[in-house]
């Protein structure tokens, strides 16, 4: 795609996604708010399951820590709740770090076990009320309503600006940092992380920063959860949203942007059009993910190949096919 | 004092349960490198597949509580076996090839199958195993009261365990599934036919893990769906524990997990008791990997 | 002064001692052969300079600092570079990406700079790009820049490691059995392609099984049996060694 080609795109999106809340009623937009807040944080945690390959089954954890940051400082300190953000960013990304820390160079399986064991822990302290903080079983509530540029934010139409703006900031960040750099190291270690070392790639580094930034941005997703609730208690951060966020990613499309987007709209979005199979929802979900595996490992959007501003090659095509 | 040897005795019982579900991770584990997730839902699969067939069959009314509960175990383990073997062929098989990752994948995908399976068919609220099933007695025992259900789990998941442990060692096809961990390459090599040796795996894994099912049904009056996970999350530290791939270690972390978060529930806190059993997963983990009785450690480069 | 000093290296696992009291030098720009039968530890070596295993004993001093226990990202960055005896290609990204790899370490952008685009950022990446697409010219593949790795032949797998290595500006680049699975005219052109690395200032450390790509590239020779050093020297001297003929080249028919 050309420059030119890309902005209109980009502008086509802006506009299809502008349109619903002009036409729909409240029940489907605050259904797509769902779909939103998921998408963020499917973009979070694929930036630690899709782009460098880390099993990730306790995302939820980092969300809560960031909900929970939220819910605290604003009902005892009266803190704006979108002034929060970047603080819930901070105090996930930091827990990650502690967390992480010791366990990042345990392979695959393993850290996948260990990160549903921190997930639970961090469920199970908050309904005990760890520090007197966390108000037990019950949570938080009393969540004051955000308020922007001195609008207060109430209607699901409304949550649905703030919710998909800050997606689409996350999308257009999130692609960045996948096309750069930090992006490619984090798909060497994916492929092979003993070559990747051999490489010159801090490994252990490259990990840790993507559990932190992964968690930070489940941190802020946290936030505006929070705000949308207006109360949080600790079953909404079970090992069920980890599943969920997992599911949409590996349906999706493991690493792939449009792949974690489409698998949010039909993990969270596509059970509400067919309402008399929601049950049936995690059922249907966990056969297409074996189904996945067996047929198309990928996902269904998968990941396309980067593309580098170099001379085009056609001599290529011929090698690749001999 | 009391206490103590109460939770003992407990954690024994419960530990039982926890090595019972740790074998089958640990054969899967030592044939074929997999965590295999959709485990704790089999197991999950035993206590409703033993309510069912103890409310349909009357099986300790006709036999009496003893024969009966035999011939219920037996059966529960006849087909959550069945149940393992077709998940190995639907899910696992036609992994075989393919990167770790992606079997690790469709597990989960199975284990979230047959969890919400599990729910379609009994409902979501947990279901309650009739109360007569046991005569509701205590042994006494060196002047302790221990309530005959502990005994029976404890025993019987020790008499199964011994009963792995020589089929493992004793028989041919013990050798071939020993084999088979180390090398499967070489044992095919050496005509072990490795697909057999999987699918006998995924029979005994399996059923044993179903009986365990039954046992939690007897020893707690209840199951519920999502029990599964819970239960395989901590059998799978009693797996690690004891150093996963090995079969007695599995035993052993089973046995030693039970005690540990039964005086940790009695003498720490009981509302952290779960919190309890994944810190010694993550600890472990980060500290002594190969587990207490592990061996295996470095992949090759 | 030496680039490469090794000195005493040794390394067991469990029983086994693979590596036994090593010791050898790599002069700057010279090319050193590093030979032996299977098993002799020649491999290991290679992984003990890199640090995917830590020596038991022994020093590894390069460019006049000891780089035993160092990072193996860092001992890249310090100016050791590798390819792998088993090909360890990123097969599912693009050969040019492949390269970008190894450019990896001369970089500097991280998250918040990759987020924003800043200037410099946008330079150090067009750079990049052209330093790459260099490497991959220098090793003949400059024509094949989108392509998965794994489209690639093999031969052309082993070439594109090389300019993965050579992408990273080593001062020393370790090839482990670069001339595997290449025809003869892969392997002729692998000579001139190791002796136009050399000119470019570059030290070449190399495990071959192919003798006369040995006996033609390198200017010093050692020879490894049982993970012991039995004899060092120029190609003329190593082919009449007595020892080095029983122990390896009259053993086998093949060389």
């Amino acid at each position: 795609m050309t420059t030119g080609k890309r902005i209109a795109f980009c502008i086509a999106a802006l506009l299809v996604m502008a349109a619903p809340p002009l036409f729909l009623n409240a029940y489907w937009v605050d259904v797509l708010n769902s779909v939103g807040l998921y998408a963020i944080l499917g973009l979070s945690l694929n930036l630690i399951v899709g782009s460098a390959g880390l099993f990730n089954l306790g995302h939820a954890a980092f969300y809560a820590i960031g909900a929970y940051t939220a819910a605290i400082l604003n009902t005892t300190f009266h803190i704006p709740i979108l002034w929060l953000l970047p603080l819930c960013a901070v105090t996930a990304g930091l827990f990650a770090l502690v967390v992480a820390r010791p366990i990042i160079h345990l392979r695959g399986d393993y850290l996948c076990i260990v990160t549903i064991g921190v997930g639970e822990i961090v469920r199970i302290a908050l309904i005990n009320n760890v520090f007197g903080l966390t108000g037990g079983a019950n949570g938080i509530f009393g969540i004051s309503r955000p308020t922007l540029f001195g609008h207060a934010i109430r209607k699901p139409d409304e949550f649905y600006w703030l919710i998909w703006s800050f997606a689409a900031i996350t999308i257009f960040l999130f692609h960045r940092l996948e096309n750069s750099r930090f992006g490619r190291a984090l798909n060497y270690i994916r492929d092979d992380e003993v070559a990747a070392e051999g490489c010159g790639v801090n490994t252990a580094h490259y990990k840790l920063a993507a559990f932190i930034v992964g968690a930070a941005w489940a941190g802020m997703a946290g936030d505006i959860y929070a705000a949308k609730m207006t109360i949080i208690a600790p079953e909404s951060f079970s090992f069920w949203e980890s599943v969920l966020m997992f599911t949409l990613i590996i349906l999706g499309g493991s690493g792939s942007i449009p792949g974690v987007l489409l698998g949010a709209f039909l993990i969270i979005g596509l059970p509400e059009v067919f309402r008399e199979f929601a049950n049936a929802r995690m059922l249907i979900f966990g056969a297409a993910m074996v189904v996945m595996m067996i047929f198309r490992t990928q996902g269904i959007l998968p990941a396309r190949p980067r593309r580098y501003a170099t001379p085009p090659d056609p001599s290529c095509k011929a090698e690749a096919e001999a | 004092m009391e206490v103590f040897f109460q939770q003992v005795t407990n954690g024994l019982a419960v530990g039982g349960i926890y090595a019972l579900i740790a074998l089958g991770y640990t054969m899967v584990y030592g044939v074929l490198r997999l965590i295999n997730f959709a485990h704790g839902d089999l197991f999950t699969m035993g206590g409703y597949l033993g309510l069912t067939l103890l409310t349909s069959f009357a099986l300790t009314g006709r036999l009496g509580p003893l024969l009966g509960i035999i011939v219920l175990a037996i059966m529960v383990m006849g087909l959550v076996a069945i149940a393992g073997a077709a998940l190995e062929r639907a899910a696992y098989r036609p992994l075989r090839e393919s990167p770790r990752l992606s079997a690790v994948v469709s597990a989960l995908g199975a284990s979230i199958f047959l969890q919400n399976a599990i729910m379609l068919i009994y409902g979501a609220k947990m279901m309650v195993y009739p109360q007569d099933i046991l005569p509701k007695v205590a042994i006494n025992l060196f002047g302790l009261y221990i309530p005959l259900v502990r005994i029976i789990i404890l025993s019987a998941s020790v008499i199964m365990m011994a009963g792995l442990y020589a089929f493992i060692q004793k028989t041919k096809v013990g050798a071939a599934i020993r084999a088979a961990a180390i090398d499967q390459g070489a044992a095919r090599l050496m005509g072990i036919n490795v697909d057999q040796v999987i699918m006998i795996v995924f029979l005994v894994g399996p059923g044993l893990g179903g009986v365990a099912g039954l046992m939690v049904g007897l020893l707690y009056g209840q199951v519920n769906f999502t029990m599964g996970w819970v239960y395989g999350l901590k059998a799978f530290t009693a797996a690690i524990l004891g150093g996963i791939g090995n079969i007695p270690g599995a035993m052993v972390g089973g046995i030693l997990l039970g005690l540990i978060e039964a005086l940790g529930a009695a003498y720490i806190s009981i509302a952290w008791k779960d919190a309890i059993a994944f810190l010694v997963l993550i600890l472990i983990l980060i500290i002594r990997p190969t587990g207490l009785l592990g061996e295996r450690v470095a992949e090759k480069v | 002064m030496n680039l490469l000093g090794v000195k005493r290296l040794t390394k067991s696992f469990g029983g086994l001692t693979a590596v036994n009291n090593v010791s050898f030098d790599v002069e700057p720009e010279s090319i050193v052969g590093l030979i032996g039968p299977n098993g002799a530890g020649k491999t290991t070596v290679f992984n003990l300079i890199t640090n995917i295993y830590r020596p038991d004993q022994g020093e590894i001093v390069f460019n006049g600092s000891s780089i035993v226990g160092k990072a193996t990202h860092k001992i890249v960055a310090a100016g050791i570079a590798r390819t792998f005896q088993t090909i360890r290609l990123f097969q599912n990204l693009s050969v040019l990406e492949n390269v970008l790899a190894g450019r990896h370490c001369r970089l500097h952008s991280g998250v918040t700079g990759s987020m924003l685009r800043f200037p410099w950022q946008k330079r150090e990446e067009a750079a990049a790009l052209q330093h790459s697409i260099e490497a991959l010219e220098m090793v003949g593949l400059g024509h094949c820049l989108d392509a998965p790795a794994k489209s690639l032949s093999y031969g052309n797998q082993r070439l594109l490691e090389v300019a993965r290595a050579l992408a990273t500006e080593p001062k020393l680049l370790i090839l482990d059995e670069p001339a595997g699975g290449m025809n003869e005219q892969e392997t002729l052109d692998l000579i001139e392609l190791i002796r136009k690395v050399r000119r470019r200032g570059i030290a070449i450390l190399l495990i071959e099984h192919d003798m006369n790509l040995v006996m033609r590239v390198c200017e010093a020779i050692v020879v490894l049996e049982y993970g012991s050093k039995i004899a060092e020297g120029p190609p003329e001297a190593i082919k009449k060694d007595p020892r080095v003929i029983e122990a390896y080249l009259g053993s086998e028919e093949d060389y």
